[in-house]
């Protein structure tokens, strides 16, 4: 699986100098540079223009450059064109629908990136009944593929059902995502909390998609962060459960044993990959040292 | 190199972005810019270089610009200039995107 962390994915609106100048610094893990929804038809050239120049004269720091194209049955051809040879790390495409649609995309990139380029990941965001029925096949139609991402809000109207806050008309196509996205071996990071106004709304919203298996949640307010960090960083009692199981099975290697278990629970595999996998995450952010005080 | 038909405008009011209009002038007019800037004191002579630079990277020569800066950063400016000479029937290299 792709280790790049992506818990936070913030949405820059594509057409607005002021946003794409300062996305670097609200410390996202992500921002997606968006030529989709937050631009309006008259102005997409105007967009791609301004992105071209901001991936290149722009710095985002640590935080990884996405960029949300338009559909393909849209703009997204030109968008490629002209976004792909500035290096972006990674393209989101909306309304994916399909294997072919990624294989498409595939095509499409492979023609535009320069010699000596890194090859452009791909991000396919997951919005519509047919999109999430196809979910697997999506996420295993190219080894670029390092996420799936989940749009709540384009998918609710395409079942023709109302969005709500508790999202229960979107709890199955959540775990969907997940499930196909843990099968194929990706990330999925799920849809963003739309009313940048409820932080105990955005709270409860990011616990359930972290209990249901995201590895990150999209953004639409660089206000939302610092909750969604808060969500998906490895908490104090994690870390330290962590390192005693690790710390029980070097012990028990070391005695020779196959077998061990910590507070009377027997320790195997999956256990064993979980505490590595907030390990390597604490590690990654910083979070290890006085864990076990 | 490359040939305007007619007015165009690209870019907005907004803070940190610039509006530029662009026309094409009459024969050996020369490049003409009209700026208007809330940092004319200490980028004003920047900003009339870089667009400068861009008509004459794409070899034009009487050409008309009108830009009302807003504190936009070069790429910015450079962003906004392509556009608009795009919009306005500009001939350009696929790469200069």
């Amino acid at each position: 699986m792709d280790e790049k962390l992506r818990r936070s994915m913030l949405f820059l609106p594509g057409n607005n100098p002021v946003m794409l100048q300062n996305g670097g610094v609200f410390g996202a893990d992500s921002v997606i540079l968006d030529l989709e929804d937050a631009v309006a038809p008259t102005e997409k050239d105007a967009a791609r223009f301004l992105i071209a120049h901001a991936l290149r004269f722009v710095d985002y720091g640590d935080s990884e450059t996405v960029i949300r194209i338009n559909p393909l049955d849209t703009f997204a051809s030109e968008d490629i064109k002209a976004i792909v040879p500035c290096r972006p790390n990674a393209i989101l495409v909306p309304k994916v629908e399909g294997a072919s649609d990624i294989q498409t995309v595939v095509q499409m990139i492979r023609a535009a990136e320069q010699p000596n380029q890194i090859p452009v990941k791909i991000i396919a965001l997951l919005e519509t009944p047919r999109g999430i029925i196809e979910a697997y096949q999506i996420a295993k139609a190219d080894p670029r593929v390092v996420a799936l991402a989940f749009g709540g809000e384009d998918y609710t109207a395409g079942l023709g059902a109302i969005r709500t806050k508790e999202g229960k008309e979107i709890f199955t196509a959540r775990t969907v995502v997940v499930n196909a996205a843990a099968a194929a071996d990706v990330q999925s990071i799920d849809t963003p909390y739309t009313d940048a106004n409820d932080e105990d709304g955005l709270l409860a919203d990011t616990l359930l998609a972290n209990q249901l298996g995201f590895k990150g949640k999209m953004s639409i307010n660089p206000r939302q962060i610092e909750v969604i960090h808060g969500v998906f960083n490895p908490s104090r009692h994690e870390i330290y459960w962590a390192q005693q199981v690790i710390f029980a099975i070097h012990k028990a290697q070391g005695e020779g044993s196959g077998v061990t278990s910590l507070n009377g629970k027997m320790i195997d595999l999956p256990i064993v990959n979980r505490a590595e996998r907030i390990l390597r995450l604490a590690q990654l952010l910083g979070l290890l040292e006085g864990a076990e005080s | 190199m490359g040939s305007l038909l007619k007015i165009a405008q690209a870019g907005t009011l907004e803070s940190s972005d610039i509006m530029i209009t662009v026309a094409p002038g009459p024969q050996d007019s020369g490049i003409v810019i009209e700026l208007q800037s809330i940092v004319m004191i200490q980028y004003g002579e920047d900003i009339r270089r870089t667009l400068a630079t861009i008509v004459g990277e794409m070899g034009y020569t009487d050409i008309y610009i009108k830009a009302l800066d807003r504190g936009a950063l070069d790429c910015t400016i450079r962003a906004r200039a392509l556009t608009a000479l795009r919009r306005a029937g500009g001939v350009f290299k696929e790469d200069i995107v």
